[in-house]
């Protein structure tokens, strides 16, 4: 929030004017806070605002009630310019119990709005979130925060005392008092949110009723309560014109394999074992049979993949998807697609590891993995998405790429991109590069690894072609015919074919757009779901003066062709990343500049203020 | 039955050598391997499929080089992973005849995950398992199939893990045909490989396969002419399971629920058991039965109908686009919530 928050003085509802606000919704996991959040996303976008979002909930489906490690939270930032990142520090808090205001409240502005549930703040809440006093009662939190009591579980059920529902589900209904309440504060339409009750709640009238009212009343208890001294309006953002939807990360990848399954032409497999946060995926898809894309629940990780290089090698678009304990599994798989050099496309949405480790928070460590993690020299493409709706574009360029080249190719998006949202300006589909996809049925001169001279990708040959019967597999190949050879200097042939063949594919990629100028002191290099924040730390340091500039890459293999002259044009390179230092050590090694990593591993997106910081860090320590 | 848009086109009229590629087959002289070989393809021929439309896809181990020796399409994939590969193929390919080409290292151990649920699901393709009992592309350590106590290279004391039995798992899996032929048995294998070809669904066939290398004579009950005549118990649709020497008949009967091994001539023709493929309880009883002290039994265990997994899928995405029509991705892209900036 640019305006520090002022102590509400008295009843005068002035309306105040915002540049931008951040906001989080936290409670118990069955609190319906992921709910809360994406309404008053919704509600945000029809307010015409810029918005980037970080649900965060729990591993566990259910996890106990009232505890710590049970809290889940949805944080949105929205604005009347570009906004970049869910945002660092919160601007309102909204604590649905204990444990929430625990493990949230370090992260709210000195000076910000504070809402509790207080009915929540019994006993039995306390003890569970470790308070031995309610911290309600300490005087220092309302010195502190601008802090609102409000029983909400009470003025729910007031509000709809005389309906027939039971106790359980009139208190679920709950979570829409918060949003009404926050609605009020921030003007934000409730209309989007009263159309979703009404679609979802259709057939049980009790239940539509009984939500209509408590978000009613949260909204008219803001406008009467006394407690509410001003609320706030952020006016719509300077946005490209055109038609806008929410897009999540994952909603965009598989629509993107949507759009290259109709441009293509050509029937689309997909073969996944269920795994968090890439299950979305699978069951979007599953919801789109119309476009000939078809999805196999495989028996496990391996299936998957090699289920998905079989309907390659029948002339379908193969394409599997995982986080990274998965496409550990699919390493092997992911060989033969090299060696058999047949198109497929892996998503690996990461998560927070190794093994299990954190997985339903993001990271960005899965690149080593992407680049290097199969047996021998095992080239493939590797493609990353730096914001939810660019997963569209990054889908739908690895089908193209990997059919045009023959080969595999992996996008790493991550836990933050595929369950974020943003405003997404729809695009025209017509406007999409073709995929041009040529099975070869010519008899005459044909030889199983026969060459493309520009992108050396062998024939791609449906089974049922006649005359063209052959047979390929993991085994080296002779370059040209197939046919196995274990000849030594074959093979070293072959090993720099597969690598040059992915190297050819730098000349899809376009120049690399620089954001500042062109030659200065820093360039901060990011990749994946970072964008945003280093975008916004990146233009705040220039704000201040300073000489630094931008680039995100989303070619991480091969690497765009002109990055190396760029990296040249700066005294100093920073790579901020969610890992402990991986693309920093690529680009050392291909380039030799002497860049330095800004890493933090917590399982959560980078701040742009730490950004921020780092940059003047690294400006400061070359001055 | 033959992959659906393979009935569209009129296969030629092939032979054997129509089948052959033009590779070298690598395999030690003396393998069981050359004779199945040589049965697949002269059983080819008789399905009627173009050859175009046939492909062989497989695993990794002796067995699983047999794709390469095919005059059709193949592909030797990866350790265990060809019942996978091959249901992503159907599903891209509903067209295509598909065969399985695997052995017991590679369908049972490292790819018995994925044996169970190509059968489970009864994916139409046709899965040769070739079963010696051995690894043998690794040079002879012990199998999921050795019998108990084996000595072997990795088992210098004898192997201490029990065998799982091909036929059994199979049908535990809820395959919907279940067979077992063997390598010596050149008529019987030509026969059998039919009719699982022609089978719509998941078809299992085990063949005993000798590796005259590094497992000599495993099934040498099934190949030494005394024994065989002993042991050997012929499946046929309809007929009683009787085996042994024309002029001294044992029958397999039911005593309650446990079978049991007598002589034919001290039973009355109604306690005979009648072998029906369709009854799959009573293959599981089959599969179980061994020398010594019972007869082995080869032919077809089980042959029933099933619903067949890509079909069913294909069926959906028929529906989906009959009832809405074909998808169109910038409706998609606008459809729900959207809102305009101007
Ligand atoms: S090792 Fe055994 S199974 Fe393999 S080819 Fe030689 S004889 Fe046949």
């Amino acid at each position: 929030m640019s305006e520090t928050a002022t102590p509400a003085t008295g009843v005068s509802k002035s309306l105040k004017e915002l540049d931008r606000a951040v906001i989080r919704f936290a409670g118990d996991s069955g609190d319906g806070m992921q709910l809360t959040g994406e309404q008053f996303t919704t509600e945000s976008a029809w307010a015409g605002n810029d918005i980037a979002t970080l649900p965060n909930f729990p591993a566990e489906i259910r996890a106990p009630a009232g505890t710590l490690f049970g809290v889940s939270s949805f944080q949105l930032q929205f604005g009347s310019q570009r906004v970049y990142t869910p945002g660092d520090r919160l601007d309102c808090l909204v604590a649905m119990n204990p444990a929430a205001l625990k493990v949230h409240l370090g992260d709210l502005k000195t000076g910000g709005l504070l809402i509790v549930n207080t009915q929540a703040f019994d006993k039995r809440n306390l003890d569970k979130a470790g308070y031995a006093a309610n911290p309600l009662d300490d005087p220092t939190l309302a010195e502190r925060y601008r802090l609102h009591k409000v029983d909400m579980t009470a003025l729910t059920h007031e509000a709809i005392k005389d309906l027939a529902l039971n106790a359980k589900e009139k208190d679920r209904t709950k979570n829409f008092f918060a949003l009404g309440l926050v609605s009020w504060i921030y003007t934000r339409p409730l209309e989007p949110t009263l159309e979703w009750i009404r679609k979802k709640f259709g057939k049980t009238p009790s239940i539509a009723e009984a939500n209509t009212r408590v978000l009613k009343a949260g909204h008219a208890f803001g406008e009467t309560a006394e407690i509410f001294g001003e609320h706030y309006a952020v006016e719509p953002a300077e946005m490209a014109p055109g038609l806008y939807r929410a897009m999540t990360g994952n909603r965009a990848l598989a629509w993107g394999l949507l759009a290259a399954a109709q441009r293509s032409k050509v029937p689309l497999v997909y073969g996944a074992y269920p795994i968090t946060p890439a299950s979305d995926i699978l069951h979007e898809l599953a919801l789109h049979k119309r476009f000939r894309v078809r999805t196999i629940q495989a028996e496990d990780e391996i299936a998957a993949v090699t289920s998905a290089i079989g309907a390659s090698f029948g002339g379908a678009i193969g394409v599997t998807g995982s986080s990274g304990p998965g496409v550990a599994l699919k390493g092997e798989g992911i060989g033969l697609a090299v060696m058999a050099e047949l198109p497929l496309v892996i998503f690996d949405i990461q998560r927070g590891g190794p093994s299990t480790g954190l997985p339903t928070k993001t990271e960005q460590a899965d690149l080593m993995q992407a680049l290097y993690g199969r047996n021998s020299e095992s080239p493939v493409v590797v493609l990353a998405p730096a914001t939810p709706g660019d997963c569209f574009y990054i889908a739908y360029e690895a089908v193209r790429i990997a059919a045009k080249y023959m080969v595999p190719v992996i996008v790493l998006s991550d836990g933050f991109l595929a369950n974020g949202s943003e405003p997404w300006l729809i695009p025209d589909p017509a406007t999409l590069p073709p995929i041009e996809i040529g099975f070869r049925t010519e008899k005459d001169g044909f030889f199983p690894y026969l060459r493309d001279p520009a992108t050396l990708a062998r024939p791609w040959v449906r089974p049922g072609t006649p005359g063209l019967e052959h047979r390929i597999g993991g085994i080296e190949k002779q370059d040209v015919t197939g046919n196995i050879s274990y000849d030594p200097e074959n093979h070293d042939h072959m090993v720099r074919t597969r690598a040059e063949k992915v190297r050819r594919v730098a000349q899809e990629i376009p120049p690399t757009s620089i954001n500042g100028p062109a030659t200065g002191d820093v360039l901060v290099v990011g990749w994946g779901g970072t964008y945003g924040a280093i975008t916004a730390a990146v233009e705040r340091t220039r704000a201040e003066g300073k000489s630094v500039a931008s680039i995100h890459l989303r070619h991480m293999n091969p690497l765009p062709p002109d990055l190396g002259h760029i990296l040249r044009e700066y005294r100093r390179v920073l790579v901020p990343e969610i890992n402990s230092g991986q693309l920093v050590r690529v680009l050392r090694a291909e380039y030799l500049v002497d860049a330095v990593g800004f890493n933090r591993v917590r399982g959560l997106p980078l701040a742009s203020e730490e950004i921020h910081e780092a940059i003047n860090q690294l400006l400061g320590s070359q001055a | 039955m033959s992959p659906s848009g393979a009935d569209a086109k009129e296969a030629p009229k092939y032979t054997k050598k129509d089948f052959e590629s033009d590779q070298d087959v690598r395999w030690c002289p003396g393998c069981g391997d050359y004779a199945i070989l040589s049965a697949v393809q002269k059983a080819m021929p008789d399905l009627g499929i173009p050859k175009e439309d046939i492909v062989f896809i497989s695993g990794i181990g002796c067995s699983s080089r047999f794709p390469y020796y095919m005059n059709t399409y193949g592909f030797h994939t990866i350790h265990g992973r060809a019942p996978a590969l091959a249901t992503g193929l159907r599903l891209a390919r509903p067209d295509l005849k598909v065969f399985v080409v695997t052995g017991d290292g590679d369908g049972l151990s490292i790819g018995g995950n994925h044996m169970l649920h190509v059968l489970r699901r009864n994916v139409n393709v046709t899965i040769l398992l070739f079963n010696n009992r051995i690894y043998g592309l690794t040079k002879g350590q012990y199998s999921p199939t050795s019998e108990l106590g084996k000595v072997t290279k990795s088992t210098p004391m004898g192997s201490a893990d029990r065998p799982v039995n091909p036929l059994a798992f199979a049908l535990g899996c809820g395959a919907t045909f279940v067979a077992r032929t063997v390598d010596r048995n050149i008529p019987h294998m030509e026969e059998t490989l039919k009719r699982a070809a022609h089978h719509h669904g998941a078809a299992f066939l085990e063949i005993l396969q000798n590796c005259n290398v590094y497992n000599d004579l495993a099934w040498n009950v099934m190949y030494d002419k005394e024994q065989k005549v002993q042991y050997e118990l012929r499946l046929q649709h309809g007929k009683p399971l009787l085996f042994g020497p024309a002029d001294d008949r044992s029958a397999v009967i039911m005593d309650g629920v446990v079978p049991k091994v007598v002589k034919a001539k001290d039973v009355p023709e109604s306690a005979l058991w009648t072998h029906d493929e369709r009854n799959v309880n009573a293959a599981k009883l089959l599969a179980d039965l061994f020398a010594p002290d019972f007869p082995i039994p080869v032919g077809v265990l089980a042959a029933v109908e099933a619903p067949v997994y890509e079909e069913l899928m294909l069926q959906q995405e028929q529906k989906a686009i009959s009832d809405r029509g074909p998808g169109d991705i910038a409706k998609l892209l606008t459809s729900g919530d959207t809102w305009k900036i101007s």
